[in-house]
């Protein structure tokens, strides 16, 4: 029997799920905004370079839309394993561990055909990424070590890894400036979007998060993850095999960081080199979290802060700015975000009907 | 110098307090909770210097009591006096002045400090900067007073849990409180450690330093400590008296209840026998078979040793106990929430590890307690909730993709069939009130054909219709030939449903019975660990 919904606040719940990051951001650039005016600049000026730098041109579109195609990997790889109930934050070592094995499988294949050589650098990429934040799950699953915690830690590990092999081992001897790897030459390159002057990886990007929406919210497997993310002991109860489920989430997101460590090799790099690690995985964290761990809400929020990440620039030759200046935006967004999550359910605003005993 | 500057920032906050145990007498306390009445003209009376234990099964109302004497809820009505002088308690700040403290299950010490930090931490009154040779000072001369010892200057994180109850106890003592409430202290504890923390804490009493109201669920901690007990039951006070006037079996009784017997299905429950004929006879082969089944608790302690037991086709198994025996473990190791330490779980004769195309092939469905916490999650819909069974196959899903309106309707179906009051099959479950819960884990675990069914205290906290319904459900799923395991520690609950009933006790099964010929006081007997037919304990 369905009760009259009385007692309900103005607005629903999905306006609550879009209102309240929103309201975050906002917040976040006026804060932004006093810290420029404390710097002695004029904050409108510095958001209309933002603007201007992100979203105004179609030069800026596509460096915008360049940098969120790793950001929509990055970010799913924390989203995934978000609906088991992890919140795993090591992504950047995924992104750098799936780049080195993509730009090794490169080299190694350089001489086949090229669209077999990208499907194994992405395979590759995806498997190391997959299996690295799979020790993450692992550990946490079997070990009962905390995964935030873990998966941070093996991301320095992963840097480590990637330094010496990239230094040592696996250098490439024509690279005297900046250490990299052999280069998997320019018949291997992903390339550009036809049309466009931005490259393949925002299409890997777009189609990685429909499929993982449809995956988390229209197949089986992700029904049963959800259960387990929402209650684990309800999910046993149900006989769903908790620990499979948790390990297939967390290699899902490590793979999708795998790739977009593979993308920026086969697009931007064309080697492994100390560039890959450019924080993206961390900057991911944030598009995951103001998306609220929804794969679609994924793709604008990256757009979003890859537009403000590109204006970095701008803000620095025309402001004098220090370009980690659009680093402070993000850290303050990051914060208020967080603190917003204690917002939810909490607002008459979006409160909706409570049933009857 | 700086102690005097301390003592004189201390001495206007500080109320005077006691010096000496203090006594309690409580009048006509009545605490109601909405339409629910928690607590209903209670009266009490603790002695200066005694251990009166607290004794009542689940929710008879012994938290709400203790919560009213250290104002934690205002009481609707009824007095408190302290030491012959009548109190107002309005808050926890109030009981403290009065030198009353309380003792949590959980421990509230900072692990990472030590034991002296931590004491001198909890005084609330700490000056900015501390003289830590003053406060040692004072700590040796409060330790001289106190008979037993605790390691000052180690981190409560290397203490066993012994000690850090002991620390615990000291703390109430150290803040000069001279009424001590202990909320179930020893639940953590191991047997030995249980007995010491006791056998402590009487000694306190003895010498006059305190007052000890404790609540227990264990006869065994009141023969063996507790000078007075009172015994709650259903917010009424039920029975009290000295410890030495009463054995355990007449505690017992008064805990679950006089009644006369045989109780239940005898004659007004005669027509729904007859429309619900037996499905098998008693000699069909066993469906659910436990044997020598052992099954840890949280703190590695074996909560179920070696329970072996059988349950047939249409017939309902009856566990009684009192809360803590084990029960909670037996039933997640049951439900597949638990691995047990030993032992075999099997269902139609062939070994069951609860995976879900185990429960699948053996049709075994539960009904955990606390439905919310241990069987839905919260955010899901009531929809998703109810399709957590079945979600995977025909029609809901077809092959690896969920179909939502086949769930959508299948919820809307079982909405209408089980009379579950929701806003709509898309609300999360987490707002609906405890009995629509349950309603909705009924409509999912009982809409198919059962073999066997696990139910653990499954009208807990909720209203009679909802009662009478779910009970009604049960004795539906035995009458179509379901072997039930019906767990509960509402004695009524058991004699009324179940065919035959065992009790468990400490983790063993001590005593088995058909409940057309059960003998209550031997149940309570055997409830209070002391049975009569108490079976030899296994090495």
């Amino acid at each position: 029997m369905n009760g009259p919904s009385t007692g309900r606040g103005p607005l629903g719940p999905a306006a609550e799920a879009l209102l309240i990051p929103v309201g975050a951001l906002v917040a976040a650039m006026l804060l932004f905004g006093l810290f420029i005016a404390m710097l002695g600049q004029d904050p409108l000026a510095v958001y209309g370079l933002i603007w201007q730098g992100g979203f105004a041109s179609a030069f800026s579109w596509q460096n915008t839309l360049s940098r969120a195609a790793p950001l929509i990997l990055t970010a799913l790889c924390v989203a995934i394993p978000a609906q088991a109930g992890l919140m795993v934050i090591g992504s950047e070592g995924a992104l750098a561990l799936g780049g080195l094995a993509a730009a090794v499988t490169g080299h190694l294949l350089g001489e086949a055909s090229p669209a077999g050589v990208k499907l194994a650098m992405a395979g590759a990429g995806m498997l190391a990424g997959g299996l690295w934040i799979l020790l993450a799950g692992a550990l946490r699953q079997y070990r009962g070590v905390n995964e935030t915690i873990s998966s941070l830690l093996l991301t320095y590990i992963a840097a480590a890894l990637f330094n010496h092999l990239v230094e040592g081992p696996l250098r490439d001897p024509a690279s005297l400036n900046k250490p990299s790897t052999d280069p998997i030459g320019t018949a291997n390159m992903i390339g550009s979007i036809p049309g466009m002057d931005v490259h393949w990886g925002l299409i890997f990007g777009v189609a990685a998060c429909v499929l993982a929406y449809l995956l988390v919210r229209h197949t089986t497997w992700g029904f049963a993850l959800r259960v387990v993310g929402g209650n684990a002991r309800a999910a046993r109860l149900a006989g769903l095999p908790v620990g499979a489920l948790v390990l297939g989430a967390c290699f899902f997101g490590g793979a999708a960081s795998g790739l977009a460590g593979m993308v920026e090799v086969a697009a931007v790099h064309g080697s492994a080199n100390a560039s890959l690690m450019a924080g993206y995985g961390y900057a991911g964290i944030l598009v995951a979290f103001i998306a609220r761990q929804n794969p679609l809400a994924i793709v604008p929020v990256a757009v979003l802060l890859g537009g403000i990440s590109a204006s970095g620039g701008m803000l620095q030759r025309r402001l004098d700015l220090p370009d980690a200046t659009v680093l402070v935006l993000q850290g303050m967004a990051f914060l208020l975000i967080l603190a917003s999550e204690t917002l939810y359910g909490r607002m008459r605003l979006f409160r909706g009907a409570e049933a009857g005993a | 110098m700086a102690e005097e500057g301390i003592m004189m920032r201390m001495k206007p906050a500080q109320p005077v307090l006691p010096d000496h145990a203090l006594g309690l007498e409580i009048t006509g306390m009545t605490k109601r909770f909405g339409a629910f009445t928690a607590l209903e003209e209670v009266s009490i009376r603790v002695a200066p210097g005694s251990l009166h234990a607290l004794l009542g099964e689940n929710g008879a109302g012994k938290s709400t009591l203790v919560k009213c004497i250290v104002g934690f809820h205002p009481p609707d009505s009824g007095q408190i006096q302290v030491d012959g002088h009548e109190q107002a308690i309005r808050s926890p700040h109030d009981a403290h002045s009065l030198g009353i403290g309380m003792v949590y299950q959980h421990f509230t010490l900072v692990p990472s400090m030590t034991v002296a930090e931590n004491l001198v931490m909890s005084r609330g009154d700490v000056p900015a900067v501390l003289d830590w040779s003053k406060e040692r000072a004072r700590l040796a001369a409060f330790m001289d007073t106190v008979p037993f010892r605790v390691p000052l200057d180690r981190p409560v994180s290397q203490l066993a849990v012994g000690e850090k109850q002991k620390v615990e106890i000291l703390k109430q003592l150290y803040l000069q409180r001279r009424f001590m409430i202990l909320d179930e202290p020893t639940s953590v504890l191991t047997p030995a450690e249980a007995d010491e923390v006791l056998g402590m804490v009487k000694g306190l009493a003895r010498a006059g330093q305190v007052t000890v109201l404790m609540i227990t669920h264990k006869f065994r901690e009141v023969t063996g400590f507790a000078d007075e007990v009172s015994v709650l039951r259903r917010g009424r006070l039920a029975g009290s008296g000295r410890v030495a006037a009463l054995t355990p079996a007449q505690m017992a009784g008064m805990m679950v209840g006089e009644r006369e017997l045989p109780q239940g299905r005898s004659q007004d429950d005669d027509a729904v026998q007859a429309s619900l004929p037996r499905a098998q006879g008693t000699d069909a082969a066993p469906r659910l078979v436990l044997n020598e089944l052992v099954v840890e608790s949280d703190i590695g302690q074996p909560a179920v040793n070696r329970v072996s037991l059988a349950v047939r086709p249409g017939e309902i198994l009856g566990i009684a106990g009192v809360s803590g025996n084990g029960q909670r473990e037996l039933v997640q190791a049951l439900v597949g929430q638990r691995a047990p330490r030993s032992g075999e779980i099997r269902v139609d004769g062939t070994p069951y590890r609860a995976t879900r195309a185990e429960m699948r092939r053996h049709r075994v469905y539960s009904l955990p307690e606390e439905p919310l916490r241990n069987a839905c999650v919260p955010r899901m819909s009531v929809a998703e909730n109810m399709a957590f069974r079945n979600f995977d196959l025909a029609p809901l899903a077809s092959g690896f993709w969920l179909r939502r309106g086949a769930m959508l309707a299948q919820a809307a179906r079982w909405i209408g069939e089980f009379g579950v009051k929701t806003r709509g099959p898309g609300a999360a479950i987490g707002t609906l009130s405890g009995g629509n819960v349950q309603r909705a884990v009924l409509a999912r675990e009982l809409s198919w054909p059962v073999s066997v069914l696990i139910v653990a205290n499954p009208v807990f906290g909720l209203d009679f219709a909802a009662v009478a319904e779910i009970h009604a459900r049960i004795l539906a799923a035995r009458a179509a030939g379901a072997a039930v395991l019906l767990v509960s520690e509402d004695l009524d609950e058991l004699l009324e449903l179940s065919d035959r009933l065992v009790v468990i006790s400490e983790g063993r099964l001590v005593h088995e019975t058909a409940t057309a010929s059960a003998d209550i006081d031997v149940i309570g007997r055997c409830m209070a660990g002391h049975g009569a037919e108490h079976q030899e304990e296994p090495a």
